[in-house]
């Protein structure tokens, strides 16, 4: 055999080597990727388009997410019963004010409990943004919400800015809401 | 390196121990072994013989069976490690802040150091997912080193191998020999199914070479099987859920988008130990209670093509289905298991609107637990209001009461109560056990009459699509051992020389009982030599050689 033909040789299988290395390598580098960032959120990662839904508010009117694209929305999880949930609304009520104009909207999302006790807390607090009832959890199954408060902040193109688990001061709030303020 | 030239001509890979072509020993510590080292062929293992570049190290490095095992025994530890302290999910703690919080505060460092190492969660840890990993590279670099070498060796035997070669098999006979007798050697040997192939003054003689590719096959099937478990971690292979569900209730079911379903109720039924049952009379006499029958009644919608999260106005029924123990309900590739209850949780509260003092009724009122109404309207005129509800009452924070959760454990209602005799109407707080009268003593009260509870059903949602890629890796597993372990490779080199002697190898990757079966039959027939078996010669030898010392 030539020398020329064993250097051949030898730079195939080094190529070969290195492809079957690589390859298999990605795969194990991509199964440790999905299994460290399946705790968080299973299905939603910042920069995914946040899935459209439909829900009912406490004066009966429709909120689709998709009507408010061109607008940023702050979408926030609660119940009542969640004390960081209670220390933050009357924070975004307050920011809401001042945002509401420069086309920020709130959607207030509470998970699955009754009118009354909705209606009575937003009347206590004095809530003047959307609340609505996520009545069989299938918008929080959609988002894969575990713990709350979980905030999904998304922009003015639909897609998720930034995902909040736990409670936001209201310099925390103000700040979130410039991010996904359309320019 | 070099190639290595056989005194026959024939060059070899380096790393040869045996003359590809003729079988001579190559190197010296072959050269003074009394039997060949038959394992590979005596071929070059193609990763020992180059150690050039990074590539070929690292190459080199997964191609050792050493490094396999090792990895196998970091596998096995760290597994019974895991089992020390209980994983996270059987952990009472939810978020991941509360979760390192509990092994702290339960095992201290020891916990810390276990949680931060990833032992809590030790199948998702990274490092654990990286040793599997390794493994698998492992079995397929190791498996395409030793595999490719011996099969090309197999296809290409020669049937004259050298003296020398067949002087080193186990199985070996010299002597005289007629001038038929390799025919008729021949004859026997296809009779026995043997694959027999002639050159000049020799044959070759072989059976069952595909069980030399057993441990190959295998290693192909532990591969599918590795690759189906990372399937598992992928979006949309594998959901393994709880959903909690209560009677009356709709819930979206997690994990299966556009699928709703509906609790109509739980059962849980105990044989009676009469009639039919009476065998299990004398297990309810010693136990108390013996369960029948868990069973959620559920029914199945989907939300239409198209339609959005939260718009539940168009969904379909798709079925109705009791969903019991160990009957899963299947459809869509999904299985809901009944895996837990909850009993008698509160539905609704009944209360009595009464006067303190004479105890005359002015009606009853029955508060909803899961959905209130605010205004109850009793007789006369007499209104009780709703003002707050707290649903599981813990206390209260800067004079506002709290709930601890949604679900109505403990409630606590503020009541506004308004009858003809006190117009102005009267405040009052009710909890289960207590009653707080905020602004001042009250003529009136809330008297408990009575409550109705539902159930509460743990569904478990599972989808495994990666379970016909596991059941394919196992299948081939198991036909990789049984062609490894049931079938053997056997082989008989025979020459006859210029002188008309005979010269007889034989091996086998197994059962020597059985080729040597196979030997005496042959011999029989073409009145060979006798042979014998050198290693069980050596071994003879080698305890004569131990008595005497003794």
């Amino acid at each position: 055999m030539s020398t020329e033909k064993k250097r051949n040789k030898k730079k195939n299988r080094t190529i070969m080597r290195s492809v079957i290395l690589l390859l298999l390598v990605a795969a194990i580098g991509y199964t440790i990727y999905n299994s460290v960032t399946a705790d968080e959120v299973e299905v939603l990662r910042v920069g995914d388009a946040a899935p459209d839904f439909t829900l009912t508010d406490l004066d009966g009117e429709t909120h689709k997410l998709s009507d408010y694209k061109g607008q940023g929305v702050f979408l926030n999880f609660w119940g009542t019963w969640c004390e960081p949930c209670i220390k933050e609304m009357p924070a975004m009520a307050s920011q809401y004010d001042v945002y509401e104009d420069q086309g920020v909207q709130i959607l207030a999302v509470n998970i699955a409990q009754s009118n009354f006790e909705v209606e009575t807390f937003a009347r206590q607090y004095g809530l003047d943004f959307p609340i609505v009832i996520d009545r069989d959890k299938s918008v929080m199954t959609a988002y894969n919400i575990r713990p709350l408060p979980t905030t999904m902040l998304v922009n003015p193109q639909g897609e998720i800015q930034r995902i909040v688990t736990g409670e936001m001061t209201e310099q925390d709030i103000a700040g979130f809401m410039e991010e996904i303020k359309p320019e | 390196m070099d190639k290595l030239i056989c005194k026959c001509g024939h060059e070899n890979p380096p790393g040869t121990v045996l003359c590809e072509s003729c079988g001579r020993p190559l190197n010296e510590q072959e050269q003074n072994m009394k039997l060949a080292d038959m394992r590979y062929e005596g071929t070059a293992r193609r990763s020992q013989t180059y150690n050039k570049s990074i590539i070929d190290k690292i190459w080199n490095f997964f191609s050792s069976v050493k490094v396999g095992v090792g990895i196998i025994i970091v596998l096995l530890i760290a597994a019974a490690l895991g089992t020390i302290l209980p994983q996270k999910q059987y952990v009472p703690a939810t978020t991941d802040a509360a979760i390192e919080a509990y092994y702290t505060d339960i095992y201290g460092s020891v916990g810390t150091v276990y949680h931060a190492l990833g032992f809590h969660d030790l199948y998702n840890s990274f490092w654990f997912i990286g040793l599997v990993g390794m493994l698998a590279i492992s079995l397929i670099i190791a498996s395409l080193d030793r595999f490719v070498p011996l099969y090309k060796s197999l296809k290409n035997q020669r049937v004259l191998r050298h003296s020398s070669f067949m002087r080193k098999q186990r199985i070996l006979a010299e002597g005289p020999g007629d001038a038929d007798t390799l025919k008729k050697a021949e004859e026997k040997l296809t009779d026995l199914k043997y694959k027999v192939s002639t050159d000049k003054n020799g044959l070759l003689a072989e059976k069952g070479r595909f069980s030399r590719w057993g441990p190959y096959v295998n290693h192909i099937g532990l591969i599918i099987f590795l690759f189906g478990v990372m399937l598992r971690m992928m979006p949309g292979f594998y959901v393994d859920e709880t959903l909690w569900i209560r009677e009356g209730e709709t819930r979206a079911i997690p994990d299966a988008p556009g699928y709703v379903l509906e609790s109509k109720g739980f059962t849980l039924e105990t044989y009676t130990g009469e009639g039919e049952e009476e065998k299990f009379g004398e297990a309810i006499d010693r136990v108390g209670t013996v369960a029948k029958n868990y069973q959620t009644d559920v029914v199945l919608y989907k939300i239409p093509e198209g339609a959005l999260p939260g718009d539940t106005a168009d969904m379909e029924m798709v079925e109705e289905h009791a969903i019991r123990v160990n009957q899963p309900f299947k459809f869509d590739g999904y299985a809901l298991y009944q895996m837990d209850f909850q009993q008698d949780e509160l539905k609704t509260m009944s209360f009595a609107l009464q006067n303190k003092e004479t105890g005359e009724s002015r009606g009853d009122l029955t508060i909803d637990l899961v959905n209130p109404e605010t205004n109850y309207e009793l007789e006369d005129g007499s209104v009780v209001e709703l003002l707050g509800y707290y649903p599981d009452f813990s206390g209260f924070e800067n004079g506002e009461p709290q709930t601890a959760t949604p679900l109505p454990k403990n409630p606590g209602f503020l009541v506004k109560m308004t009858t003809p005799d006190t117009p102005d109407g009267e405040t009052s707080f009710i909890t289960i056990q207590n009653t707080v009268e905020p602004l001042g003593d009250n003529d009136y009260k809330l008297a408990f009459q009575g409550v109705e509870t539902r159930d509460a059903s743990g569904l478990t949602v599972r989808k495994d699509r990666t379970l016909p890629i596991l059941g394919l890796g196992g299948l081939i597993f198991m036909i990789g051992v049984a062609q490894g372990m049931y079938f053997n490779h056997r082989r008989f080199w025979i020459q006859q020389q210029e002188d008309g002697s005979i010269l007889l190898a034989g091996h086998t990757n197994k059962n020597w009982f059985g080729l040597k079966k196979d030997l005496d039959q042959v011999t029989d027939h073409a009145s060979l030599p006798a042979y014998r078996d050198q290693q069980e010669d050596m071994e003879a030898q080698e305890k004569r050689e131990g008595e005497q010392l003794t």
